[in-house]
């Protein structure tokens, strides 16, 4: 791959899912409910789980998580046919300038491995950026009632006022993390 | 949530307690079984691959969006959005069914009962987005990335299960 796939025939692709998901079974494109089926599944007798997390995970979210399933493949797919994408090599000069003044030097693949990898995961690195990262993705997805495909995209789709609230919260917490925090805690961490 | 067919309820935007029981379960399991998981399999792959070629799965054109140091993040979902919202309308004026011949209706979604109007929604959207911005990935492509290859991803999904968890255990303690 010489480039990303233009944002014009990418975006309008990825659209046409919310209609084909409705029209195949009348589901809406929101992927973070999965994340709550994942915990439902997880074999612990019913005293131990909360209610919310009590209920037929198979019989609801099955398709959802036969989607995603299909989400993983389609990553392992893409990456069989068209090579590896070298995303970090394509921003633009003034991300990669802003991120090397707060100390990232590898600009490779699709997340910088000073940050993303099985070797800082055990490290303040890995516990910030993929365990905090991950677990605050999780629990405000839940807590808004959905993710960037609910919200976003489902949601601002169906003029939906609440899911205009949600994506807007949704930037403001990542132009905080961006323009607040990494200017302390990347310097910090990367030193 | 904000669209569903008759009868399925919504498990993204309006969680199962407020759907009435009652109304809950009918109509599942056609669209559960055989080739219509085979068709949401397949969507999925195409959707993974579109994740990852257009590169919205990478950390760095999260940033990139963040700092508004390009239009390639914001043309996708601009233009996703238009797409989804042009095809909502379709369905809507020429009342398209599902396969399985069900009305696809549009239902609000709910402001909350919260003193503090949508509450849930700025409170949780501005606790994803900190989350976004750090791990530079939403849950979608997340799965994408486990299947590109970056196994850090599945510590990733398990914080995000984890982050379920817990909402699920203090949502009676939050603002909706």
């Amino acid at each position: 791959m010489t480039g990303p796939l233009p944002w014009y025939v990418a975006g309008p692709l990825i659209g046409l899912v919310v209609p084909l998901l409705l029209i195949v079974g009348g589901k809406v494109f929101g992927l973070s409910s999965n994340l709550r089926h994942l915990c439902a599944a997880v074999p612990l007798p019913s005293s131990l789980k909360p209610g919310f997390l009590r209920y037929d995970w198979a019989r609801s979210g099955r398709w959802n998580l036969v989607f995603a399933l299909g989400i993983l493949l389609g990553g392992m797919l893409a990456g069989v046919l068209f090579g590896e994408p070298n995303a970090g090599a394509q921003i633009s000069d003034a991300t990669r300038g802003d991120l090397a003044a707060l100390g990232l030097r590898d600009f490779s693949g699709l997340a910088p491995s000073q940050l993303f990898s099985a070797s800082t995961l055990a490290s303040p690195i890995g516990v910030v950026f993929v365990v905090a990262g991950g677990f605050l993705v999780g629990f405000g997805a839940r807590y808004a009632g959905g993710c960037t495909s609910g919200h976003a995209i489902s949601g601002l789709a169906a003029l939906q006022m609440p899911s205009l609230v949600a994506v807007i919260g949704f930037f403001a917490g990542g132009l905080l993390v961006t323009h607040l925090v990494f200017p302390i805690l990347l310097p910090a961490l990367l030193r | 949530m904000t669209v569903v067919s008759e009868n399925v309820p919504d498990f993204e935007c309006v969680d199962v307690e407020q759907v009435p029981p009652a109304q809950q379960l009918p109509a599942l399991d056609s669209s559960n079984r055989g080739l219509a998981l085979l068709a949401y399999l397949l969507i999925g792959v195409a959707l993974g691959m579109l994740f990852v070629l257009s590169e919205v799965v990478s950390w760095y054109r999260i940033q990139e969006m963040f700092r508004f140091q390009s239009v390639h993040m914001y043309g996708i979902i601009g233009s996703a959005v238009v797409v989804a919202a042009a095809s909502l309308q379709l369905i809507k004026r020429f009342d398209v069914r599902t396969l399985h011949g069900e009305r696809i209706v549009v239902s609000p979604k709910q402001w909350g009962s919260s003193s503090l109007r949508g509450a849930r929604y700025w409170l949780g959207g501005t606790i994803f987005g900190v989350g976004w911005g750090l791990i530079g990935a939403c849950p979608g492509p997340m799965f994408a990335l486990v299947g590109s290859g970056m196994g850090v991803m599945l510590a990733g999904i398990v914080a995000a299960m984890a982050g379920t968890w817990v909402y699920a255990l203090v949502q009676h303690r939050l603002p909706h």
